[in-house]
Formats: structure tokens, C-alpha cells, sequence
């Protein structure tokens, strides 16, 4: 058994990261436990030859197609959409596109404007300081004005708009719609010990160069100089709980597979949208016999994906390939509900650029356009580097069914139950999905494409994983209170995705974040009766 | 692991039935020995699936693929290729992975054959005047009550 720590967070990447290097300044003993490892700058896939190809090995997107040590298994058979993460310092912020984009101020209230799911214990002017602190801390780059939001200000000029980004700016000028250089974790100049983009284009898989900002590279340097303890390749196999109701710590598995415990005053959980419920529906006792934290049921329900609309086509002129950052800009045109179309709520289409070699051949000979035999080489120079794409992501709706379980049979390389996964695309969903292809395709023609295709959900593309362990002000249809504390036990505390009442239509790392920063803060305002 | 012997020769006959030598394009095969090596090396996690869609194909060509003239091979290679599945996409992947990454291949395309870093690459700024329009756009963001 190890010394008791003040505050034990489990998961060391969007959330986890961000609530450890606020709460350092308490002097609390603060201990991080993060079943993954470091990950070298070295050994990202860009370093290499083969690195278009490490995307289908150890840097796969998909946890079940990965398969290091660190990972665990998900099954995903019940969901057209897979679950994508990765393990190890700095979570998933090590594998995302860094397209960095906040929730709107509508997005938190939801019912009041819009009549469906459940406005927000907390709104955007609340969080608007920790945004602009997280924003300052992981480095974002964009552009002040843009209509869409309030007003706020990136730290560093936009992303270039390249070839591509051009021909969609055109076209949307044309079309009337709006579109924006988007706010992304990308350096574009050099920042605070971070190297500037050089555009290898391979962000997604960890960036060599360190321009992308992964909590490994921004707020894990800081926390750890000012005294936090990060313990990595320490698998937590349940949260466990004292006489009195109150978390006591926690039972990990160590690099060797020992069992060791952790005993800990105050416990956060930062293992995202499905790794959390995982382990709060493994932490059962006698006193919490549907897991911990569970007494609403809602532990594990309302997932929420952003189904992922990617639409492209093909254009004469040669354009960037998948030189540059993938993603550039974003178009918020059809965010808001508008009261005309058959859906509520909206979503956001974020423009990108094209593919590398191996990943254009392989798209394309899934979608039939490659042939087999001798035409093969005429008919692939006439798609290398004329791609344009663009995505549409979703808002999809609180939905109890939507839900993460535990596998009766399928368990992780520690023997830890394994979470399973049971989704639908939702109706609402779904004619949002049809609108925004019909809008794609109007957005692609006008930017010159030919032969355009789309790929409806995009399979891997379970990024975005969210509302499991809903916050709110009813214990009763809510996991924990408006400030990230769980109802059931009031030493527990969740900071990831899984406290999203509703999913927006943005990536969420950077309103993750700001809520982990609200929630420390509100920790910190509370010290002296945390537990009241 | 690798492939037993006929499965491995029937690899070599599909990869170069998939993307056969291009002399105009001053291309390889995907059955070229430096590329195939790399292929039957690179098989990994791919290994089991790959090995049941050659099996599968020896079923649809109902002898040795490589056993097969070039226009059979062709049609069965696409016979399969329309029936689709894990196994057939695992195959259809490992030849491609090691195909555009070849020297010669990558070359003969315009591409530098290295990997992104360290030299990076240049993407141009564009013509930042397209935005003028948007930024006269007034705020249109719903405010909430």
C-alpha cells in the first residue's frame, strides 16, 4: 500500500492533465495514475517511411486494431460507429486532429431554446475565463471576429489556407455561407518551448516536430514542476469505498500486474466518455451494488458520438495532398437550430485537405473508383492530391439507450471487464446527416469537385465520446452536480467528457478542458468544505 | 509467422495481378521482389486475414490462383474484390501499404521519397482577402437568455 495522497486523478490526457496543473498550486499531494506510457516525439509514425502504414498498427486510431499492452479491448460490435482513443500521457489528445473549436453559448441550453434533452448546469460566460486560460495554456491558433461566437482571441495566427482551404473559401463566398480559419492546438508560430509547424501533415498520429499540443507537451510539463506526481503504466481496476460512503482510493494494476491500492482523500476520474463509466460500473460494493456513483441508473447512458458525415471529391488542379494540418477551417452556417428545417440543433462542417499516397489508394479502392489490373496507374494519378473532403459533424442527442456497458466476456490483459458499447444513430440525427450532404455536395460542386462520394458515419469515427456520467442539478437524472461533484459520493469527482449534458456539433477537447479547469476551480473555491 | 509456401505465391500472383507493372509510368509491380518483400515482412497483425482471403481465393479460382492465366486471375481477383469482407480488405491493404511507399513508386510520382519529418513541407498562405466577406458579416451566434 502506498502513502495516502490528498487527490488521486485517474487519466492523464484532455481532462486529467488540465485539473492536475490547477490544483498544484494547492500544494495538495496530488498523484496522477495513467495505465499508458510516455510517448516519445521519436517514435511517432512521421519519424519514418512506414508512416502512413503505423496507422493501421501501433498507431491505429481504433483501440481493437491497435492492441498495445496499454490498451484495452472495447466491444463495438452493437455500434456503427467504432470508439477511437488512445492510452498514455496525454490520452487522446496524443491521436486528435488538434481542430479545437468551443461549444456555443446555445449549446448550453439546449431545452430552454430548443425544447429537447437538458440545458447545462454551467454556460459559456462561466467558462469563457477557463477557455481563455486553457486556450492560453495548450496554445491555440485562429483568428479574432469570427461571427459565429463571442468574441475571443487565439494566442497565434491562423493555419495557412493552402491550396485547398482556398478553393473552399471561394466556394462558400459564392454559396453565400460562412466559413472560418479554425482555432486549432497547432503552433504556427514557435510557443512557449514549442517548434512551430513545419506541416508534415500527418497530425493526427502525434506530431514529431511538437507543434501540436498534447497535455504530454503542454500542461504535463507544468503540473509535474510544480510537484504533481504522475505514475504511468498503473491500470485502475475499481474505486474503492470506506465505511462511511466516501471513496478511499483506489486498486490499480502496476507495470508487472502487481495489485497494489492507492489510498487517496479526494478521487477525480479523467478517463473519458467510455473509460469512465467502465470503471465506475466496475467499482461495485455492497453499498453501491450498480456501481459507484450510479444511484440515478445513468451511469454509462446517453452516449453521444458525433456522427461524422465525410464527404469529397476530386478537382483538376493538384492540391495539397495531406501536406499542411489536415483540417483548416470550419463553417458554422448551419450550427443553430433553425425552426424551416425538419431537425433541431445543427452541426458544423470542418474543411480538409487530401490524403497521402497509401491512404488515397486505399479509400479509393474500397470505394470502387481503384481498379484492379492495368488501368491501376492511370486511374490513381488522376486522384493523388485532387481530393478535397470535408466532414460534417452531428450534434447527436442525449439518448438512454445509447449506452456503455461491461462485457460479460471480453476483459483487458489485467482481467479487468471490458466495456461494450450499444448505439444508434438517432432520428433527429439522421435527417441532420441528410441535410448536411445535400449541403456538402452544393459546397464540393461549387469548389469545381467531380465524382463526389461520401462515407456515412465514417466507420473509426468515434472520436468524441460523451455524456455517460451527465452532470445536473437532480440526483436523480444527473451523475454528478454542476460542478463535477458525484451526487453518491461527495469525494468523487468526474472531469472528462462524460459529464456533457449534450454534445454540441464542435470538437470538444477545448470545452472538455475549460469544464476541468471550472471543476478544479470550484475545488479549490471549496476547500475548506469540499465535502458539505 | 509466415505465409506457408502456396499462399505466399499466391500473394505474389494477386499483388501482381492488383497493380501490375506500369512501363509507361516508369513503375514496378506490386509483385516486384523488393515491394513483396516488404509485403510478406509487413504482414503482422494482418497475417490470419490474409491468409483467409487467399484461401477464399484459391476457392473462387477452384485451383491455385497462381496457377491461373492473367485474365483469370483478373476476373477472380475482382470476384473477390466484390464480395468483399475483413479478410479481402486485409489483402487488398497489405499489398497497397507496401506499394506506395516504394522508392521508385513514390518517385515516379512526383513524391519525395522520405517520411514527413524533419523537412516538413510548404503549404501556401492563400489569399486571406477571400475572408473580407464573412468579417462584414454581423455576429449571428443564437444568444441564450
Amino acid at each position: 500500500m502506498h502513502d495516502k495522497v490528498d487527490v488521486l486523478i485517474i487519466g492523464s490526457g484532455a481532462s486529467g492533465a488540465a485539473v492536475a496543473w490547477s490544483l498544484a498550486e494547492t500544494r495538495m499531494r496530488i498523484l496522477c495514475l495513467e495505465q499508458g506510457d510516455w510517448v516519445k516525439p521519436t517514435d511517432y509514425p512521421s519519424n519514418g517511411r512506414d508512416w502512413e502504414a503505423r496507422l493501421f498498427s501501433d498507431f491505429a486510431i481504433n483501440p481493437n486494431r491497435r492492441r498495445r499492452e496499454t490498451d484495452y479491448p472495447i466491444n463495438d460490435r452493437n455500434s456503427p460507429i467504432k470508439v477511437v482513443n488512445f492510452n498514455g500521457v496525454g490520452g487522446s489528445t496524443i491521436m486528435y486532429t488538434a481542430h479545437y473549436p468551443r461549444l456555443h453559448p446555445s449549446d448550453f441550453r439546449v431545452k430552454t431554446l430548443d425544447g429537447v434533452a437538458d440545458d447545462w448546469p454551467v454556460d459559456y460566460e462561466t467558462l469563457e475565463p477557463f477557455f481563455a486560460e486553457n486556450d492560453r495554456i495548450m496554445g491555440v491558433s485562429g483568428l479574432t471576429g469570427d461571427p459565429a461566437y463571442p468574441l475571443h482571441q487565439p494566442p497565434m495566427p491562423p493555419l495557412p489556407l493552402g491550396k485547398s482551404g482556398a478553393r473552399f473559401g471561394k466556394a462558400m463566398n459564392t454559396l453565400g455561407w460562412h466559413w472560418w480559419p479554425s482555432d486549432s492546438t497547432i503552433a504556427t508560430t514557435d510557443y512557449d518551448g514549442r517548434a512551430r509547424c513545419i506541416n508534415l501533415g500527418h497530425c493526427t498520429p502525434g506530431c514529431a516536430q511538437g507543434a501540436k499540443a498534447s497535455t504530454d507537451i503542454t500542461y504535463w510539463p507544468l503540473a509535474l514542476r510544480a510537484g504533481v506526481e504522475l505514475r504511468t503504466r498503473c491500470r485502475v481496476r475499481e474505486i474503492t469505498v470506506g465505511p462511511d460512503g466516501m471513496a478511499s482510493g483506489v486498486v490499480y494494476y502496476d507495470a508487472e500486474g502487481r495489485e497494489r491500492f492507492q489510498p487517496a482523500e479526494v478521487v477525480i476520474v479523467a478517463c473519458n466518455g467510455v473509460g469512465t463509466p467502465r470503471l465506475l460500473l466496475n467499482s461495485v460494493s455492497g453499498r453501491f451494488p450498480n456501481g459507484l456513483a450510479n444511484s440515478s441508473g445513468l451511469v454509462g447512458r446517453n452516449l453521444m458520438f458525433h456522427p461524422y458525415a465525410y464527404c469529397y471529391g476530386y478537382v483538376e488542379e493538384p492540391l495539397d495532398g495531406n501536406h499542411g494540418p489536415p483540417l483548416c477551417l470550419w463553417s458554422q452556417e448551419f450550427y443553430e437550430t433553425d425552426p424551416r428545417r425538419d431537425f433541431v440543433r445543427g452541426y458544423t462542417f470542418q474543411f480538409g485537405r487530401g490524403f497521402g499516397a497509401i491512404m488515397e489508394a486505399i479509400s479509393s479502392t474500397a470505394a470502387g473508383r481503384l481498379p484492379f489490373g492495368p488501368d491501376h496507374h492511370r486511374v490513381y494519378r488522376q486522384l493523388l492530391n485532387h481530393r478535397i473532403g470535408m466532414s460534417a459533424i452531428i450534434e447527436d442527442l442525449p439518448e438512454e439507450h445509447n449506452r456503455v456497458t461491461l462485457d460479460p466476456v471480453l476483459k483487458d490483459s489485467n482481467g479487468i471487464p471490458a466495456p461494450k458499447i450499444d448505439y444508434t444513430i438517432g432520428e433527429n440525427s439522421r435527417r441532420m446527416i441528410d441535410h448536411a450532404l445535400a449541403n456538402a455536395r452544393r459546397i464540393l460542386e461549387a469548389a469545381g469537385a467531380r465524382n463526389i462520394d461520401a462515407e456515412v458515419p465514417i466507420l473509426n469515427g468515434g472520436w468524441h465520446l460523451l455524456g455517460t456520467a451527465r452532470m445536473g442539478n437532480d440526483p436523480e437524472r444527473s451523475v454528478v452536480n454542476g460542478w463535477g461533484r458525484s451526487h453518491d459520493v461527495k469525494n468523487l469527482f468526474i472531469v472528462d467528457g462524460s459529464i456533457w449534458v449534450t454534445s454540441g456539433a464542435v470538437n470538444p477537447t477545448s470545452t472538455i478542458q475549460a469544464l476541468a479547469l471550472y471543476v478544479a476551480d470550484a475545488i479549490k473555491q471549496r476547500l475548506a468544505n469540499l465535502f458539505d | 509467422m509466415s505465409l506457408p509456401s502456396p499462399l505466399t505465391r499466391d500473394l505474389r500472383a494477386f499483388a501482381g495481378t492488383m497493380i501490375p507493372p506500369g512501363p509507361s509510368y516508369g513503375v514496378p509491380g506490386a509483385d516486384d521482389e523488393t515491394i513483396f518483400a516488404d509485403i510478406i515482412k509487413s504482414l503482422e497483425r494482418d497475417r490470419d486475414d490474409v491468409a483467409a482471403a487467399l484461401e477464399r481465393l484459391t476457392e473462387l479460382a477452384g485451383r491455385p490462383f497462381a496457377d491461373l492465366d492473367e485474365q483469370r486471375r483478373l476476373e477472380v481477383a475482382n470476384a473477390l474484390r466484390r464480395e468483399g469482407g475483413l479478410a479481402a480488405a486485409a489483402l487488398v491493404r497489405v499489398v497497397l501499404l507496401s506499394y506506395y511507399r516504394d522508392d521508385r513508386v513514390m518517385i515516379a510520382l512526383g513524391q519525395e521519397p522520405r517520411p514527413p519529418f524533419p523537412k516538413g513541407h510548404t503549404v501556401e498562405q492563400g489569399d486571406w482577402s477571400l475572408l473580407d466577406p464573412v468579417k462584414r458579416r454581423p455576429p449571428f451566434y443564437r444568444k441564450t437568455p
